[in-house]
């Protein structure tokens, strides 16, 4: 495998290179190398219908080498985390666990499928719990359709006020007492290497 | 005295406050301890995955090591919450630098985990731990074979079915049956709901939720019944806009399974706030009436 790297455009070989860093480190990680290509992940998943990629592709554009092509496509941003793929894999791949790790070297290197802003939700609800120790859903609603469909915060409009009449959802946000711990470990966990 | 660790969660706060209502109000009439973990933290949810995986454990973490201090194990509801806090503990177990990292994150602020604490789900806790038969020993309230589509989701059975089996999950059927109400054939019970596509990629989302309810309408459930509040949420809250988007006319009310359990057990209504869901289940409420509670 090394040898081979030196064939590949270098932006490949950088981005080969993180993932074989990502895929070991998780446990299983590294039994993406028996994929048999039998498409059962693709099958069993409910949202393959609506990706460009299909989750066996996804594997597929792997070892031919096309990484890049993988992190622009909308798959990563539309997998659930249903984990269905992860328990019916006949050969025992950590799917879901694999699709995570694409959308942090995705989220690393800034490569993004075009018109399809699903990640600056992610970023927005890790900068809730930095603020405020706990997620805040209105907040993070708000936020991420400012950020990503003006419309959609008219669109939903409806559905915010119906929940906020029945108290199920907070205007303010809660925030911990001992907040600066969250920081604190969130600012130490941040100086360990990518992975 | 059955006790544990409570950890909530972000939703029960606010969007599932019926859940968190309603398990504390079931666990106290059954006479089970819960001791909520002071000042808990959000568990990083699936969203810190997609970021940075050992902020998202070491976060979840300090949740764990500060229940490690209560030395009780943990009762989770919010399935995703349940789900993120058994792979923190499969994470640290799996590799001791990974362990040590974390354990140097916690430093930060005062804190250490070494002894990993059992993360468990209220209904693994009803069946497993008091039993079916002490539950039915406290029923007050007939259900009179309420028909229930028991929704498992996804995050409680898989990816290690911990709970129960990942294809076919029986334990809340078991649970629903055991106060009276009967469970239905649902073929949809472990089909996802598509949780946070609701808010990222709404079209895909509906669809998911049209075919969950339509299963649930095919088999003549009354009432759905869940254990996660992204389901509960999904397919609730959004009803409406599923009616619009497929012009359609359900009106499929979506409860969690303690709600079931608390009315067979006597407890109001109000206080386990299903006064609070969008679409009433009438026939449960009809069941608390007349048995005037």
């Amino acid at each position: 495998m090394r040898q081979r790297l030196e064939i590949l455009p270098r932006k490949e070989a950088e981005l080969r290179a993180a993932f074989w860093d990502q895929v070991g480190s998780f446990p299983e990680g590294e039994k993406i190398k028996r994929c048999l290509q039998c498409g059962t992940c693709s099958g069993t998943c409910p949202v393959s219908y609506a990706m460009d990629i299909t989750p066996r592709q996804t594997i597929a554009l792997f070892r031919a080498g096309h990484i890049e092509d993988i992190l622009q496509s909308r798959t990563i941003w539309l997998c659930a985390s249903c984990y269905s793929c992860t328990v019916r894999c006949p050969v025992g791949i950590r799917i879901t666990d694999t699709l995570y790790a694409l959308k942090r070297i995705a989220m690393e290197k800034h490569i993004y499928p075009p018109h399809f802003p699903v990640h600056t939700l992610s970023k927005a609800f890790i900068g809730n719990v930095y603020k405020y120790g706990r997620n805040y859903e209105l907040g993070l609603g708000i936020k991420f359709f400012l950020a990503t469909n003006f419309v959609k915060l008219f669109s939903n409009m409806g559905y915010g006020i119906s929940m906020i009449r029945r108290g199920r959802l907070g205007l303010l946000p809660r925030k911990l007492k001992r907040v600066n711990q969250i920081r604190a470990i969130i600012r130490k966990a941040n100086e360990f290497g990518e992975a | 005295m059955l006790e544990y660790a409570y950890y909530p969660g972000c939703s029960l706060e606010h969007t599932a406050s019926p859940y968190d209502k309603s398990i504390r109000a079931v666990f106290s009439a059954l006479g089970i301890g819960l001791h909520e973990i002071e000042d808990w933290n959000c568990c990083g949810a699936t969203m810190y995955m997609s970021v940075k995986k050992i902020v998202g454990y070491a976060i979840s973490a300090r949740n764990l090591a500060i229940a490690q201090d209560m030395g009780m194990q943990i009762c989770a509801p919010c399935s995703s919450c349940y789900t993120i806090l058994r792979k923190t503990n499969r994470h640290i177990a799996w590799d001791p630098k990974e362990r040590h990292k974390i354990n140097e994150a916690l430093k930060a602020a005062d804190l250490s985990y070494d002894t990993l604490v059992e993360v468990r789900h209220p209904v693994d806790i009803l069946v497993t731990d008091l039993g079916l038969a002490e539950i039915k020993k406290r029923i007050k309230v007939p259900l009179k074979g309420i028909k229930v589509a028991p929704y498992y989701g996804c995050q409680i059975v898989r990816p290690h079915g911990y709970i129960d089996d990942v294809d076919d999950p029986i334990k809340m059927d078991h649970l629903l049956a055991a106060v009276g109400a009967q469970p239905v054939h649902y073929p949809s019970k472990v089909r996802c709901c598509g949780g946070m596509l609701m808010t990222t990629q709404e079209k895909v989302a509906l669809k998911l939720n049209l075919e969950l309810l339509q299963a649930a309408v095919d088999n003549d459930a009354d009432v759905i019944a869940t254990a996660c509040p992204l389901c509960q949420m999904n397919l609730e809250a959004y009803q409406k806009k599923i009616n619009k988007a497929f012009g359609r006319d359900f009106n499929m009310p979506v409860v969690y399974f303690s709600h079931i359990l608390g009315v067979a057990l006597g407890i109001r209504p109000e206080t386990m706030g299903l006064d609070k869901l969008i679409v009433q289940p009438e026939k449960l409420n009809a069941c608390a009436r007349e048995a005037r509670i």
